[in-house]
């Protein structure tokens, strides 16, 4: 009796032991999870989720925030965030757009500046009364810049089709035979 | 006897070869315009260096090579530009791209062309030679040449391949240039093996292409040069640089590699006849061999010139009446043309003029039964059917585990599939979603470390800010207490700017803030003085227009800014 | 629809390939039905039917083309298979149910054609012997001669099937006996029982796995299978029933008895090589099959059923996407690129 109740106690008192060893030896400096999240948003910074970035929408996700409040990151990624957390997939609460960028009227713009500092990537160039300009390869078409700019020069429009970001389409297969078509 | 490996897999469709050989190879007449693409090479886009209304000579410069991964654009003949504009590309997508439009006059008169003595010059010499006269890959994959020109001392190079496999049915170009212009490759050869200092050199071509080998023999023996010129079995893709390869050498490149990683380059014959016209005659690459065959009338070779548009080609061979469109390339890897209105490039070799006889519509695709046809015929050892599941469910961290991207996109495993599934364009798609995903993988990285950056920009300004606020509070005050130790001293109450009637003691921010702030507005009425136009006496009627111009322009940038303050200030 | 390349393609069809593994399995008809009667022929022809009804009834839930798929033979073949693995003189309601299950629930509800992880011909063998035993273990004897309208008869349910007309199948008179011996029976003097024993295997039986082996090997020129299953499948038979009657001759029977009772011949070239449910590889397959032969000697042997090849052949469908996931081969260039 005794010595069931020794063994018993040696047992916890070891395994006891190793858990708080692996606890410190092995303890990860900050939370990986929201890296991991916070690497699967597109990071547009555009704030369409309700929180100011990307970053803190992926702290929101890691307390248990939903997951599908990301329109840039469309129904695709509602879908990684489910895969990664193992989380129900939900429709997307906002319609998804496809990606645009944004396009300034140079024959409008005045040179203010708001929408340089409005810019959460610095993706415009410009200085107070000079020229502004979009750049397009850095824009994510969060649309922040549309608001404080005064005289309403700025659109976003649709990405071009090159020939460099053409894709080919999934393929759709008839089930009864048809005559090949020309290329749209 | 030379021996010679195999590759697994691969197919035998029928060769459809002989009805474009039987006569000799045809030299194309002038077209009424050329529209030639700027954009003909894997890499950069070339930049036009001319413009409407220019007169060009025969192999002028037209667009200059961007980058080191690009290479140069002639005109193809003299004539007029007509246009530098956006016109439909040769490409499935039916996109437009930039292109040089030129209308010829006839005359076919050269620039002055000087031959590149390549053994006196260095390496990057030549290579920018190369680069200069436009020279790629003209087997289909259009990589810049001097590129793949690596230097020996750092890539040592064994075995040079050249390439005269030529495996796709209804293709003869390169059959007819190596039985009429065996010389030409062989001195283009010769011309790769001195510049990469290759130990052997194997010409590799089918054995359905009996008279090319012997040419070739032929032309290697006069020549006096030691080529081994080897005859390999008929089999779809046995023209693919890294069949051709194993073939010759029974080694395989490493997936994700290049040959020269394993001492091997390899060269298309076209590319070596049109190295050896650079280097020997000084020419740029304005024209090439195409074959035109399928449903014509008269299938034949013809030496055309870059940018003559399609249409007019097929009227050269005759088009039967049930004709429904052109097939650029092979019918294993080509495409479609989206309109005969597009024009050939530096990388097209075959047109084929396609009837519902010849190329039956697709059947409808039925679902894979798991039968392992795809893997047996697939030439790269690839498992096609795991791909297709992958690539089907959009599932493309798996595809790419399968290995994908090693997919040369020959066609075989769709040539044999018993359920008509067009494996070959679900991989393709697979691939450019990934690439797409990749960029826009990229793109958010690049905003993420924007956007971090900014944020700790405007962290640093802050406090660059609070810290000269500090600074100016302390100096004022230090001005401040010296100027009344002063004045207590002098025992009178010293006259005081009004601005700094008040002494804010120094941990006093409000204030401190206030004083700042005044004194910006000072040094602002300071500046605006200053920036007014000091002689106004004399001005002239223009000049005074100008001073108004400007002073409108500021007024309402000033209007604007105090709006703007205002609203700002707004509850 | 854009189509793209390639625009050529081979003669070759789903169609096709199951005609040809039709044409196969004929020889093995026509022994089956010189060895015991036109009742065979019957069964095929019940198994067909509901085989291709049932089908176009779930095509049409499923809202697919019915033209496309029925014309496939994937349908017929599962039925076949049915009929040749059945006893010949069964109900024609234990057929036509056991091909509805087949073709009903492992094959449609799965996912139909090219998406069922089960061979739907073992589902439904394995179904109707674990629910009607009696039934699926009476089979003819040698010696009867039954004219075809007394067979009808007894298909279709007019005349019960009489306990005369039945026997042990030669793998079942063999555990039997040395089960009742208890060791003092040899496998030698109970295949000496001219019975039920012929030349090399059961008497009249050996005929047809004769002529099963030689559709399969007739099936593997034309290459629509490979020779990696049948070898593996027929390599661990060998090897194991081998191994085992040099060890002891008394207790266990020669390879080649083995190898020509029961189902082991059709398994491995018909049933074992279903590339939907086998494995996929090279090397998967010959593992696929040495299992497949593997199992079904072990329930032969040690087992309670007396052939064992429907319920290894379902054990291995388990295995197969494991067995293809461990098995795939280098690709060009691997990393160790010769």
């Amino acid at each position: 009796m005794l010595t069931a109740i020794a063994i018993m106690a040696l047992g916890a008192i070891l395994l006891g032991a190793m858990l708080g060893f692996a606890s410190i030896k092995f303890k990860v400096e900050g939370d990986p999870l929201v890296e991991k999240i916070d690497s699967l948003l597109p990071q547009t910074q555009c704030g369409q989720c309700g929180y100011p970035g990307c970053r803190p929408y992926a702290e929101a996700i890691a307390k248990g925030e939903e997951i599908n409040l990301c329109p840039p990151g469309g129904t695709e990624g509602v879908q990684k965030l489910a895969d990664l957390l193992g989380r129900e997939v939900k429709p997307l609460n906002a319609e998804e757009k496809p990606k645009q960028i944004a396009i300034i009227d140079e024959n409008t713009c005045i040179g203010c500046t708001l929408c340089i500092q409005a810019c959460p990537v610095d993706a415009i160039v410009g200085a107070a009364k000079q020229m502004h300009t979009i750049v397009a390869k850095l824009c994510t078409g969060c649309e922040l810049c549309l608001p404080p700019c005064p005289v309403e020069c700025i659109s976003m429009e649709p990405v071009p089709e090159t020939l460099q970001n053409w894709k080919w389409k999934h393929p759709v297969f008839a089930i009864k035979p048809v005559p090949p078509q020309k290329a749209a | 006897m030379f021996q010679i490996f195999k590759f697994n897999g691969g197919v035998k469709p029928p060769s459809h070869k002989t009805q474009s050989v039987t006569e000799p190879i045809g030299v194309a007449p002038l077209p009424s315009r050329l529209v030639v693409p700027l954009h003909q090479s894997i890499g950069g886009t070339p930049r036009p260096v001319v413009k409407t209304g220019d007169r060009v000579l025969k192999g002028q410069l037209i667009g200059e090579a961007d980058g080191w991964i690009s290479a140069a654009v002639h005109a193809p003949t003299s004539g007029t530009v007509r246009d530098v504009g956006m016109y439909l590309q040769p490409h499935p997508s039916g996109l437009t791209a930039a292109s040089v439009v030129i209308e010829p006059d006839g005359k076919d008169e050269w620039i002055e062309r000087v031959p590149v003595d390549y053994r006196k010059l260095s390496l990057p010499e030549v290579q920018k030679a190369l680069q200069q006269a436009g020279i790629v890959g003209l087997g289909g994959a259009a990589f810049p040449a001097h590129g793949k020109l690596v230097a020996p001392a750092q890539n040592p190079i064994d075995t040079l391949v050249i390439n005269g496999g030529e495996c796709e049915p209804f293709i003869t170009c390169d059959d007819m240039l190596m039985r009429e212009r065996a010389e030409g490759v062989v001195r283009g050869t010769a011309i790769y093996r001195d510049l990469l200092q290759a130990r052997q050199v194997l010409i590799g071509i089918e054995d359905n292409k009996p008279e090319a080998v012997a040419a070739m023999r032929e032309a290697v023996a006069r020549l006096g040069e030691d080529f081994q010129v080897v005859a390999v079995p008929a089999i779809y893709p046995a023209g693919s640089a890294k069949q051709l390869i194993r073939m010759l050498t029974g080694k395989e490149v490493p997936s994700g590699k290049l040959p020269t990683t394993i001492g091997i380059q390899c060269y298309n014959v076209a590319t070596a006849y049109a190295t050896w016209r650079a280097i020997e005659f000084g020419e740029p690459l304005i024209s090439r061999l195409l074959t035109i065959t399928g449903n014509v009338e008269r299938p034949r070779n013809w030496e055309v010139l870059v940018g003559t548009p399609i249409d007019e080609l097929l009227a050269l061979a005759g088009p039967k009446a049930d004709t429904d469109g052109v097939i650029m390339g092979g019918p294993m890897m080509g495409f479609a043309v989206p309109d005969a209105q597009v024009s050939i490039i530096k990388a097209s070799n075959c047109l084929i003029a396609r009837s519902p006889g010849l190329f039956p519509p697709n059947l409808p695709e039925m679902p894979c039964i798991r039968c392992g046809e795809c893997a047996r015929a697939c030439p790269a050892d690839l498992q096609p059917y795991e791909m297709y599941w992958f690539a089907r469910a959009k599932n493309f961290g798996k595809a790419q585990e399968y290995h994908v991207f090693d997919c040369i996109e020959c066609g075989c495993c769709s040539f044999v599939c018993p359920s008509h599934i067009p494996l070959v364009q679900y991989f393709r798609f697979a691939k450019s979603e990934i690439w797409a995903r990749e960029r826009d993988k990229q793109a958010a990285d690049t905003a993420k470390n924007r956007y971090e950056f900014k944020l700790e920009r405007e962290e640093r300004e802050k406090a660059e800010k609070a810290e000269k606020l500090a600074k100016a509070a302390a100096a004022q005050a230090a001005k401040k207490a010296a100027e009344q130790a002063a004045a207590e001293q002098a025992g009178a109450a010293a006259d005081v700017a009004p601005s700094t009637a008040t002494t804010p003691p120094a941990d006093d921010p409000e204030a401190a803030k206030k004083a700042a702030i005044a004194a910006a507005m000072e040094r602002a009425a300071a500046q605006r003085a200053a920036a007014q136009p000091q002689n106004t006496d004399a001005l002239t009627p223009a000049q005074q227009q100008e001073i108004d111009q400007i002073e409108a322009r500021r007024a309402q940038a000033g209007i604007a800014e105090d709006t703007a303050a205002s609203e700002k200030n707004q509850p | 629809m854009i189509q793209s390349s390639p625009y050529v393609r081979k003669e070759a069809s789903v169609t096709r390939v199951m005609s040809e593994v039709c044409l196969a399995l004929l020889p093995g008809i026509a022994v089956y039905t010189w060895l015991i009667g036109p009742a065979i022929l019957l069964q095929i022809a019940i198994a067909t039917a509901a085989a291709l009804a049932g089908e176009a009834v779930m095509l049409k839930i499923r809202g697919k083309p019915l033209g496309l798929f029925l014309s496939d033979g994937s349908a017929v073949v599962t039925a076949w298979l049915i009929a040749l693995t059945f006893p010949p003189l069964a109900p024609w309601w234990l057929i036509a149910g056991g091909t509805l299950f087949a073709i009903v629930v492992a094959k449609h509800l799965y996912g139909g054609l090219g998406q069922n992880p089960f061979n739907p011909a073992m589902i439904a063998f394995a179904a109707c012997i674990v629910s009607f035993p009696a039934l699926m273990s009476q089979w003819p004897s040698q010696d009867l001669h039954l004219a075809f309208g007394e067979q009808f008869r007894i298909v279709f349910g007019f005349t019960p099937a009489l306990d005369g007309l039945t026997a042990a199948t030669p793998l079942d008179a063999l555990k039997t006996a040395l089960k009742q011996g208890e060791g003092s029976a040899s496998v030698a003097t109970i295949l000496a029982n001219s019975q039920t024993f012929g030349h090399f295997a059961g008497r009249g039986w050996e005929w047809l796995t004769l002529a099963y082996l030689v559709g399969g090997l007739w099936l593997w020129q034309r290459r629509i299978i490979t020779w990696h299953v049948p070898l593996g499948f027929i390599g661990a038979i060998v090897l194991l029933s081998g191994g085992l009657w040099l060890y002891d001759a008394k207790q266990f029977a020669s390879p080649l008895f083995h190898l020509f009772s029961g189902g082991v011949m059709l398994g491995a070239f018909f049933i074992a090589t279903d590339p939907v449910s086998g494995s996929t590889t090279p090397r998967g397959k010959i593992i696929f099959g040495a299992g497949c032969g593997l199992i079904a000697y072990i329930i032969r042997v040690f087992g309670g059923y007396p052939d064992g090849v429907a319920f290894a052949v379902l054990l291995l469908n388990i295995c197969a996407p494991l067995i293809s996931l461990l098995t795939q081969p280098p690709i060009y260039g691997a990393k160790d690129g010769k």
